[in-house]
């Protein structure tokens, strides 16, 4: 049996990185085919030094994932303090149900619905060009949110609202109590919040293909590469993403069992 | 010992791949025209196909960075994947650009709604290099709206191995039993409805609905005879000889040849498709002025043969065709005589009631 259920991992693993495991061999292809093996070479990696097109879509996919995630995680945190401090229990339900539909929606309609808006919005206030860099900025915030929110609620759950209260008593006043009480006791929900929106941001490509007018994220500038047939670079980009989306999820997921052990023990 | 042998053979055949790359090399920039820097500051929004320009890849010439630095104009390159992403970008609002280069029928939709501005060649003192067939297109009758930027054609690729050396140069290949199971056809239906329309000698943009109905007759009847309809996946089919007949552009072939030496190519005598994409100015382009002096130095003898060496299809510059550094100088691929190659013909911008009929056909000849 236990031979059994390993195989079955196994096989699961292997369907799950086999592709990622294919492209990061193929990055490292010595020849331009995209189909035949002819050596080892890391030219692929050396020339997107020179490719400033990807080199600037990688900048913007930075950027935007960066801000993204820091607005978010601050809008989020409060958010879900906010939540947590509403005492009827129905309407806290109602409010969290709200937040976590737009996770739910798919992506294209709330692509689609966000550059309407941003469309509809910049012609009221008589802008030309209303999609950018600010666009595709808010509506990564607004995808980001639902996760932050979803990754601090259930630490707000666990920390004990007698503490806040206490400190209150003490003589602490309420900001002072928030930041030395109930953030330090929810600060891995918040990394984790984080680490996910910015990773979610990263690789975002259908809201940000409607949203980002002149603003175009890396995964645009790869998708438009498809007139002519896609070069090794893409991958060897692609292996570098990986990697660090990769890298982040190790962080994310070693922080987890952390603070779980900490809550346990 | 052994290692440092393996370690010099991957150096070898590396260097050598290196080496062998088809790429202009970057020398002194020898220009026709005079660039000032009288709009140094301003922005340039260039929209374009994804790996259509020369970017430095490799020593070439990074053509956005050469501009920039004559000009002092900062470009904005942006790009798209169809021609109907870049139309409805700019149908949407919201975005303005001041270059976008699209193909033949799509220019014809934009002039046709009147999302174009006039292009005064007058200010293009390169505009010259241009070849007289590239001028006075359907879509372009006065030259007003447009400028050549690269021309394509379609034509068969096969594998001599595979097929022999004796081969019909017709698209009857596609529907010969000879090549059951190794044939491949294009996967949009209006390339592969091309290829229909072409062995019935039909007009590619005819109105009649029976002339449609005829071609999905004879897509149906040769379906059983392909191995598959494929856009992008050619290459490797082709390449690894998994396939071994397979219609495509004349540019591509050239780079998996590059793979498969065995690899081989003609235009069928019933007539092909030519695309041609050209050098537009949207209606709301903010930098008109910028957007001249850039296409005039698209045109630019350096930089044109820069492109056309990136891009690997065929130039419509004189100055690119009449270049001996040019590596496809003179090739019978790309430049075929006039003489022998068979009627070409344009996609027209088609009507949308046609256009739809034709898919809805699509969808049957695929269910098939």
């Amino acid at each position: 049996m236990k031979i059994l259920s390993r195989i079955y991992i196994a096989l699961i693993v292997l369907f799950l990185y086999a592709p990622i495991a294919v492209m990061v061999v193929f990055s490292f292809n010595s020849s331009s085919s995209v189909w035949v093996l002819e050596g080892f070479s890391t030219r692929w990696y050396e020339g997107l030094g020179n490719d400033t097109a990807m080199l600037n879509a990688l900048k913007h996919t930075v950027i935007v994932a960066v801000l993204s995630a820091i607005i978010s995680t601050v809008l989020g945190t409060a958010a879900a303090v906010g939540i947590n401090a509403i005492r009827r229990k129905f309407s806290k339900k109602i409010i969290m149900s709200v937040t976590q539909i737009p996770m739910m929606n798919a992506d294209i309609v709330t692509g689609i619905s966000l550059m309407l808006l941003f469309i509809f919005f910049g012609k009221l206030i008589g802008l030309n060009e209303s999609l950018g860099f600010g666009t595709v900025l808010i509506a990564h915030i607004t995808f980001n949110l639902p996760y932050v929110i979803l990754s601090v609620m259930p630490r707000l759950q666990q920390t004990d609202s007698h503490l806040a209260e206490a400190a209150l008593d003490l003589g602490c006043p309420p900001l002072k109590a928030f930041f030395k009480v109930i953030l330090p006791s929810i600060s891995t929900g918040i990394i984790t919040g984080f680490i996910m929106a910015f990773t979610l941001s990263l690789d975002d490509f259908v809201i940000s293909y409607f949203t980002c007018g002149h603003y175009q994220t890396l995964p645009i500038v790869i998708f438009n590469m498809t007139k002519k047939s896609v070069k090794p670079d893409t991958y060897a980009l692609s292996t570098l993403i990986f990697i660090s989306v990769f890298v982040l999820m190790v962080l994310y997921n070693v922080l987890q069992t952390k603070s779980e052990k900490k809550h346990a023990s | 010992m052994k290692k440092i042998h393996a370690l010099l053979l991957t150096l070898i055949i590396s260097l050598s791949v290196l080496l062998t790359g088809c790429g202009y090399q970057y020398k002194e920039l020898n220009l026709r025209a005079n660039y000032d820097k009288s709009l140094q500051g301003t922005t340039l929004t260039v929209y374009n196909w994804g790996e259509y320009i020369s970017d430095g890849a490799d020593g070439t010439i990074d053509v956005n960075k050469e501009f920039e630095k004559l000009t002092g104009i900062k470009v904005k390159y942006l790009t798209f994947e169809s021609n109907e992403t870049m139309y409805s970008q700019i149908k949407s609002g919201g975005i303005s650009y001041d270059i976008i280069i699209p193909s033949d029928y799509m220019i014809e939709r934009l002039r046709n709604e009147n999302m174009l501005s006039k292009i005064d060649t007058s200010k293009l003192s390169n505009y010259d290099l241009i070849e007289d067939k590239y001028k006075n297109l359907f879509f372009d009758p006065n030259n007003e709206y447009s400028v050549p930027y690269n021309v394509g054609l379609v034509g068969i690729i096969y594998n001599e191995k595979l097929t022999g050396k004796d081969i019909k140069h017709s698209w009857d290949v596609l529907w010969d039993e000879k090549y059951k199971d190794m044939a491949l056809n294009f996967s949009n239906p209006r390339d592969a409805f091309m290829t229909a329309q072409m062995l019935l000698g039909q007009d590619l943009n005819t109105l009649n609905k029976a002339d449609w109905d005829a071609a999905a007759e004879l897509l149906k009847q040769g379906k059983s005879n392909l191995q598959s309809y494929v856009m992008d996946e050619i290459f490797g089919k082709m390449e690894t000889g998994e396939a071994s007949v397979a219609p495509y552009y004349a540019g591509d072939y050239l780079t998996m040849l590059d793979t498969n030496p065995d690899l081989r190519f003609f235009y069928p005598q019933e007539g092909t498709n030519i695309f041609v994409d050209s050098v537009c100015i949207p209606k709301n382009a903010k930098n008109y002025d910028a957007a001249i002096k850039y296409i005039n130095f698209l045109l630019e003898p350096d930089i044109s043969t820069a492109n056309a060496e990136c891009l690997g299809y065929a130039s419509p510059n004189t100055a690119v065709i009449n270049n001996k550094d040019y590596c496809y100088y003179q090739n019978e691929i790309l430049y075929p005589d006039e003489s022998t190659l068979p009627k070409v013909q344009y996609y027209h911008d088609i009507d949308n009631e046609i256009r739809t009929y034709y898919e809805t056909l699509w969808t049957k000849v695929k269910a098939y």
